[in-house]
């Protein structure tokens, strides 16, 4: 009788998250008859198929580096730095809002910015007689998109590493003090010890989140840029690869990649938390 | 050592800030500026005034609104009495609720998308996208699935603040039946983590591209990604349209967050 009351959940968790989620799992190690096979996921170790995996890993790892490691000088300065209060409510106001601004806009954002017209590349040509595009930069490339996807990974390692360097607490640095360490033994000793797992964590989420995004490089650069995810967009609307069970065996490898980051990123976090009660 | 913000800690500080401030605001001046070059030689709101304008613009906004709405009610109805039943009598399924509400984070929403297409298309046993009016529900619910994690984690915490038990029981004790205690008694108690789920929830689905592209429904974020396409001073004054949509819901958001923790919660 008691379980009645969570069966319209079960229901909904069921139809709309886990049985799509088997179908296509199930789907990835069938052929076309519905016989078992591993043939599809030898099929992912083909070079086309590989280069955009490899592309989309570049990209993922190059923005959550760089948003982990902005980021990361973002909250030490407002925690640690010494800055004014104000700024410090500024920038986690300003994180929450810029962590939830992608998609679409956001590439329309970096276009009008850096884009072939764009004000900064306007500024830069007029200005001071530096042609960027000369330089082989183009927004729609693996530095142009590593920029734009920073724009939102930056805010979100804002977001989640603030309290765990509000975390650190004063006692340690005395005691650290006490026994004679340097300021660099504090941080490098101490400091990191204790937030690497959190550290460590967010740059996993950080890369499951570029790993799935899709619209802003959609937008950005059409169908042209081979990532993971616009691929199996293609594949979804016209089964370009010839072959439905290959295009589960490409989102089995996504489920994979961000399920892998996603679970070690709660491990992380459950670690990360023995320091922070 | 004797002091622990040295001046070069702090001049390091401003300079974090500082390129930190120049890589957020400059993408936004720029795009303001780009979205006021319409007109030749001078600076005009003429790139506004043709968005606003446009019939399609007006038809998927609306659209979009209204899908928004529906899933914020419709995923409320669902969740809070799911999150109420959960601590009130089934403790032991809580892990699952917190493991379930996870997984829209960890499996990207196209491959769900790409799941629905093929488990719930025309020549299947429950035929959603055999209609207009059926994809329709199938967006609802798929947008309700992207907000899952943010809709529960809200409303649960919102309904660790009061004593569920006790409610219930003195509502209980005066007689009132189910509908009562969840609509009066309740409802009106987590309504700060209804709201944050709702501004949450509206801020993401309002734009999202992934699932009514790949469902061919006219919501707000194929528009933007059509029009980006094929027009040069519309697309920015749509960004600049969609980050002031984002800044308002979560404005809001925080604005409820710091207003709930003036009220200390209970243990």
């Amino acid at each position: 009788m008691d379980w009645a009351g969570v069966a319209p959940f079960c229901l909904f968790a069921a139809m709309f998250l886990i049985a799509p989620t088997l179908y296509l799992v199930t789907g990835a190690f069938l052929n076309a008859a519905g016989e078992p096979t591993l043939e599809n996921i030898a099929g992912l170790f083909t070079p086309k198929i590989m280069a955009s995996y490899s592309i989309s890993l570049k990209i993922s790892l190059a923005s959550a580096f760089g948003g982990a490691l902005v980021g990361f000088f973002l909250a030490w300065a407002v925690v640690l730095g010494g800055l004014p209060a104000w700024i410090r409510s500024a920038l986690l106001t300003f994180s929450g809002v810029a962590s939830n601004f992608a998609g679409v806009p956001l590439a329309f954002a970096f276009l009008a910015t850096l884009g072939r017209t764009g004000l900064v590349t306007v500024i830069l040509r007029d200005w001071f007689g530096f042609n960027l595009y000369s330089t082989g930069f183009n927004l729609l490339s693996f530095l142009g998109l590593t920029l734009t996807y920073m724009y939102f990974q930056i805010p979100l390692m804002v977001l989640i590493i603030t309290p765990a360097l509000d975390g650190l607490k004063k006692e340690w640095r005395e005691a650290a003090e006490i026994l004679g360490a340097t300021n660099f033994q504090y941080w490098t000793r101490v400091v990191l010890p204790i937030l690497f797992p959190s550290i460590l964590g967010t740059f996993l989420l950080l890369f499951a989140n570029a790993f799935g995004a899709i619209a802003t490089a959609y937008s950005l650069t059409g169908s042209t840029f081979n990532i993971v995810p616009i691929q199996l967009y293609a594949q979804i609307r016209g089964d370009v690869l010839h072959n439905a069970n290959l295009g589960y065996a490409l989102a089995l490898g996504m489920i994979v990649i961000t399920g892998v980051s996603n679970l070690i990123y709660i491990w992380m976090r459950i670690r990360a938390e023995r320091w922070q009660k | 050592m004797s002091t622990h913000t040295s001046g070069w800690q702090k001049a390091g500080a401003w300079a974090a800030i500082l390129f930190g401030a120049t890589y957020f605001i400059l993408p936004l001046v720029a795009t303001f500026e780009f979205s006021l070059r319409m007109r030749r030689g001078e600076y005009s709101f003429d790139a506004y005034r043709s968005v606003f304008t446009d019939a399609q613009f007006q038809e998927s906004f609306s659209y979009s609104i209204l899908m928004a709405v529906l899933t914020i009610v419709i995923g409320m109805l669902l969740i809070v009495p799911t999150a109420y039943w959960v601590r009130l009598r089934l403790p032991q399924f809580r892990p699952v609720m917190e493991f379930v509400t996870l997984l829209p984070l960890v499996i990207p929403a196209i491959v769900i998308v790409f799941g629905y297409l093929r488990l719930y298309n025309s020549s299947s046993l429950i035929p959603f996208t055999g209609s207009a009016r059926g994809t329709d529900i199938l967006l609802m619910f798929s947008f309700m699935t992207l907000s899952l994690p943010y809709m529960y984690r809200s409303v649960d915490t919102a309904m660790r603040t009061i004593d569920v038990a006790t409610l219930t029981e003195a509502a209980q004790s005066l007689g009132a039946p189910w509908r009562t205690i969840l609509f009066r008694c309740i409802f009106p108690n987590v309504m700060s983590g209804v709201l944050s789920g709702a501004f949450i929830t509206f801020a993401i689905v309002i734009g999202e591209f992934t699932m009514p592209s790949l469902l061919n429904r006219p919501a707000f974020g194929p528009y933007l990604q059509l029009i980006g396409a094929n027009r040069a001073y519309e697309p920015p004054a749509l960004a600049i349209i969609a980050f002031a949509i984002t800044w308002l819901s979560v404005g809001l958001l925080q604005l409820l967050s710091r207003f709930n923790k003036a009220r200390p919660p209970k243990p």
